[in-house]
């Protein structure tokens, strides 16, 4: 028997390294996320938050380290067979298909026919419907699902970003300040629609509003210098003397 | 709802059956023999503008070699053509006899391996279409797999098609350089340069255009279709909702040479030639040029374009040589300044709204105050 | 005996033919430089590039004409001015083109490809029009003409080693520009930050401008030093730009050294591989070879890792 076992998270990152023309945006990270958890990442800007994100979905090949989720090495997979393995990414600007609906935004994000036969036989068939009709109400654009995607708020944008995601049915999402640019009522709806999500799914954010950070976080990573530089709930980072002098303090 | 009814919309199917009945009825009667081949040549060229459509206008990835299908595909029909033009009997005063006359004149003494299986018709069917899709899949997997795209991708398919055309020209030999395959007379027996001929591919040509259209809108109605869009916008949103983006670039760039290659192998047919000059860097860009024209995103535009282009190319060249390359200099720039969405935008921000307009006071019966146009 | 030649021919010829190449490296580096800066720099494709060259030539081959007409005393020297000259004129004309078209499509280089071939199309027509469709050729003072012999076999012609040093003069003049003026740094903080650079007060706009006429005017000087080894038509342009467009995706865009680097490779190559095939055998391989590298290794010679 091992000693460790890294199934008993559903994500567990270790020793990760990567380094961009000699800087070390990310050094020695491990970092490890439970099933149904809320893990906040935060720390100063260059704490290498995104380039981690960028690791585990593959967009950004690691140097050293390995990263488990259920047990399937990610650093391995391409960026599309990450995702089918149940890993959904959203980006820090709303990186939505502007010339398409809402509607279309996400139904090309519902996981089936994503060949190229099998998007080219592909039918809008009442599953379909039914699915991006529940997602829609879910992010609050029910009403909006015939609009063009370029014309939605800012705020909107992040929320159909976030149901694309959700039709995907990915059992970790990673969101990349998904509350940037709202307003307080929109924020109060993020937290909420988060709340939902973390029935069923597992969930890493990146997040500079402290206020909204307290509000959804179970577990807070603060990263520095590419490393963990504290971790544990809110109330025990905010009080954490090295975190204050890096980063609260400003 | 059938299949067929799925695949236009209402206005997109009065579209379809303007352009049918434009080439299947008024051509055909309104133009003498010459003309309807000049104009199925043009046509052969909306074969390439509709690849270009799907490739370009849809997914993003502009070719700057469609030149090089085109000539693919043309080559490979010509080769058919010569072969069955170079009989022992008709080339008897050869020093070798039953070779092409320009293998001859290159003191080649026996037909290349790779000529061989030209012999047979049903081979050169598949080889219009198979070489083209070969050589389009490897540059698109070498190319696409790797990320390249943008004007990269541009840059490397026009280097490939100036090659291609360095590489015919100086294998004389084995090509017939410079000149082409020229001298084509019979296929399977049958005159192509008689009236009748020209007459028959024509509608071969107008058939084939017609279908293709339909397979174009199928591919562009679909999901497919609607990814080359979010692709063309966001390719990292698309990679990260779980597709290989690649194998979908690679597809329809392939298909596009697919399409480029049936317009070569119809040129070759209607013009009884094929040459370098149909290769190169300037008739390749030259197409791009047909589809802009018409209109980067729409199906039936890239005929229009095609048409429009190349009859505009005719007439001026004749008469005016001079101002023809600035026509074609200050299309280039109009269509990326000025009118990006070519004929068919303008057809649709102008035209539409009064054929709308027109229809709406036909069907209530009385004029009213002609409103401005909504922006 | 190699072939059909003694050992010390043999050697002669491969460096005489390694010298041709030189000479076709000194125009491919000068067309490629200014290349390089406007596509490295700005991120656009001109495909008129050949088109500044040829006006740098036509510019040139007017030189030529007025001094043996008006000035023969002065002819000796005339190449000098008509290098400014050349340079003024692409530069001006570069500007103009970066304010009446460039400046539209920076976030739109595939449509600014197509825009500029149709600028180029419209030159070569404007070049026939004027000049007529027939090559011309300038003059060489006497100076210029004939060659050193370095051994009974081997002659390196003159004209072909002016060339070279303009070139490396020329080379070491946009280095300087580049990474030691004032002017250099401001364009380099346009690259790398537009926002950031606006905000410190460099006029972007006009820096945009400087630097594609910077990048025509170093194709007028190309052009100009053309003339001295061939002769110059309408569509002369045309033959070299895709070379040139592959010499620096080869090089790796934004790399001045990779841009000569690569230059200096493909046209070693061709001359090499020309004196074992035909001319037009090696020009496919050499191309081919560089196609195939690029697909192997998309990022050119010259790249470091940088952060997406």
């Amino acid at each position: 028997m091992d000693v460790a076992q890294p199934k008993d998270f559903l994500l567990s990152i270790e020793g990760l390294s990567v380094s961009f023309d000699g800087f070390k945006a990310v050094n020695d990270l491990s970092l490890y996320v439970e099933e149904n958890e809320i893990r906040v990442i935060i720390g100063p800007n260059g704490a290498g938050k995104t380039t981690v994100l960028d690791l585990i979905c593959g967009r950004t090949r690691a140097s050293e380290g390995s990263i488990r989720f259920r047990g399937t090495e990610l650093t391995k997979l391409r960026e599309h067979e990450i995702v089918h393995a149940g890993v959904g990414r959203k980006f820090q600007n709303p990186s939505i298909y502007e010339d398409l609906t809402v509607f279309e935004n996400l139904e090309l994000s519902f996981p089936r026919g994503r060949s190229v036969l099998g998007a080219l036989a592909f039918r809008r068939d009442a599953e379909v419907i039914n699915r991006v009709e529940e997602i829609a109400e879910m992010i609050f654009l029910k009403d909006h699902l015939e609009t063009d995607a370029a014309i939605l708020s800012h705020g909107q944008k992040q929320w159909l970003e976030i149901g694309m995601l959700l039709i995907q049915s990915p059992e970790l999402l990673m969101l990349d300040e998904p509350v940037a640019g709202m307003s307080v009522s929109e924020r109060i709806k993020t937290a909420e629609l988060l709340n939902t999500i973390i029935q069923k799914h597992s969930v890493i954010v990146i997040e500079h509003d402290m206020k909204f950070v307290e509000d959804i976080a179970h577990r807070v990573t603060v990263l520095h210098q590419g490393q963990v530089l504290s971790e544990g709930s809110m109330e025990r980072v905010k009080n954490d003397p090295k975190v204050v002098e890096v980063y609260l303090g400003h | 709802m059938s299949p067929a009814l799925f695949l236009f919309r209402k206005r997109e199917w009065i579209s379809f059956a303007i352009l049918a009945f434009i080439l299947v009825v008024v051509f055909p009667t309104l133009f003498d023999n010459f003309r309807l081949n000049l104009i199925g040549k043009y046509l052969t060229y909306s074969f390439v503008a509709l690849g270009l459509v799907l490739c370009w206008g849809y997914g993003g990835i502009l070719s700057l070699g469609q030149g090089i299908f085109f000539g693919l595909g043309g080559y490979c029909m010509a080769m058919f053509l010569k072969l069955e033009a170079s009989t022992p009997e008709a080339t008897a005063i050869q020093s070798t006899p039953g070779i092409p006359d320009f293998m001859d004149w290159n003191q080649l003494t026996s037909l290349p391996f790779w000529w061989q299986p030209f012999h047979s018709f049903t081979f050169t069917l598949f080889a219009t279409i198979a070489v083209p899709v070969a050589l389009a899949f490897i540059i698109s997997v070498a190319m696409f797999k790797r990320r390249v795209g943008g004007v990269y991708f541009a840059i490397i398919t026009q280097a490939i098609a100036a090659i291609l055309t360095i590489l015919i020209i100086g294998q004389q030999g084995y090509t017939g350089g410079v000149n082409g395959i020229t001298d084509l007379r019979t296929l399977l027996g049958w005159d192509i340069r008689s009236d009748n001929a020209r007459y028959v591919f024509y509608f071969i040509c107008v058939a084939l255009l017609l279908a293709s259209l339909l397979l174009a809108q199928f591919v562009r109605v679909s999901k497919f279709g609607r990814l080359l869009i979010a692709m063309r916008d966001k390719e990292d949103r698309v990679r990260f909702s779980g597709y290989d983006v690649a194998n979908f670039k690679i597809f329809i760039f392939c298909l596009s040479a697919a399409l480029s290659a049936i317009g070569g192998a119809m040129f070759t047919l209607q013009v009884g030639f094929m040459s370098p000059s149909f290769v190169g860097i300037v008739p390749s860009i030259e197409m791009v040029i047909f589809c802009a024209v018409g209109g980067r995103l729409s199906i039936f535009g890239a005929v229009y374009g095609a048409l429009l282009v190349n009859a505009a190319k005719t007439s001026l060249s004749e008469t005016f040589p001079e101002l023809w390359l600035f026509a074609m200099g200050g299309l280039f720039i109009a269509v990326v300044m000025v009118f990006p969405e070519g004929v068919a935008g303008l057809f649709r921000q102008h035209v539409e709204p009064l054929i709308t307009r027109g229809i709406s006071l036909v069907r209530i019966g009385k004029v009213r105050k002609p409103r401005p146009t909504a922006e | 005996m190699i072939g059909d030649y003694t050992y010390t021919e043999f050697t002669s010829i491969l460096a005489m033919q390694g010298f041709a190449g030189l000479t076709l490296f000194s125009v491919f580096v000068l067309m490629a430089l200014g290349l390089a800066i406007i596509f490295g720099q700005m991120g656009v494709i001109n495909m008129a590039h050949g088109e500044f060259m040829i006006l740098g030539a036509y510019v040139t081959y007017l030189c030529s004409q007025f001094f043996s007409e008006y000035l023969p005393s002065l002819f000796s020297i005339y190449f000098f001015f008509a290098m400014i000259l050349a340079f003024a004129a692409s530069f001006l004309l570069g500007m103009l083109v970066e304010w009446g078209l460039i400046r539209f499509l920076y976030r739109r280089p595939l449509d600014t490809l197509l825009a500029t071939w149709g600028l180029s199309l419209i030159l070569q027509q404007a070049y026939r029009s004027i000049f007529g469709a027939r090559e011309v050729g300038v003059t060489l003072p006497d100076w210029l003409m004939g060659s050193i012999a370095l051994t009974d076999i081997i002659e390196i012609p003159i004209n072909g080693l002016f060339v070279m040093g303009l070139t490396i003069l020329i080379t070491l003049g946009v280095y300087f520009a580049m990474f030691r003026s004032t002017w250099g740094k401001s364009m380099r903080a346009v690259v790398q930050n537009r926002t950031m650079a606006g905000a410190v007060g460099i006029n972007t706009k006009m820096v945009d401008r400087m630097t594609f006429g910077l990048g025509c005017g170093i194709a007028g000087i190309a052009g100009s030093a053309f003339t001295m080894i061939g002769s110059t038509g309408p569509t002369a342009g045309q033959l070299y730009i895709v070379d040139t467009f592959l010499i620096v995706v080869f090089g790796g865009a934004s790399s001045l050294i990779g841009t000569i680097a690569s230059a200096f490779s493909i046209s070693q190559a061709q001359s090499t591989i020309e004196f074992f095939l035909s001319g037009s055998m090696a020009k496919v391989l050499t191309l081919l070879t560089v196609v195939g590298i690029l697909m192997l290794r998309p990022q050119g010679l010259f790249t470091l890792k940088i952060r997406r």
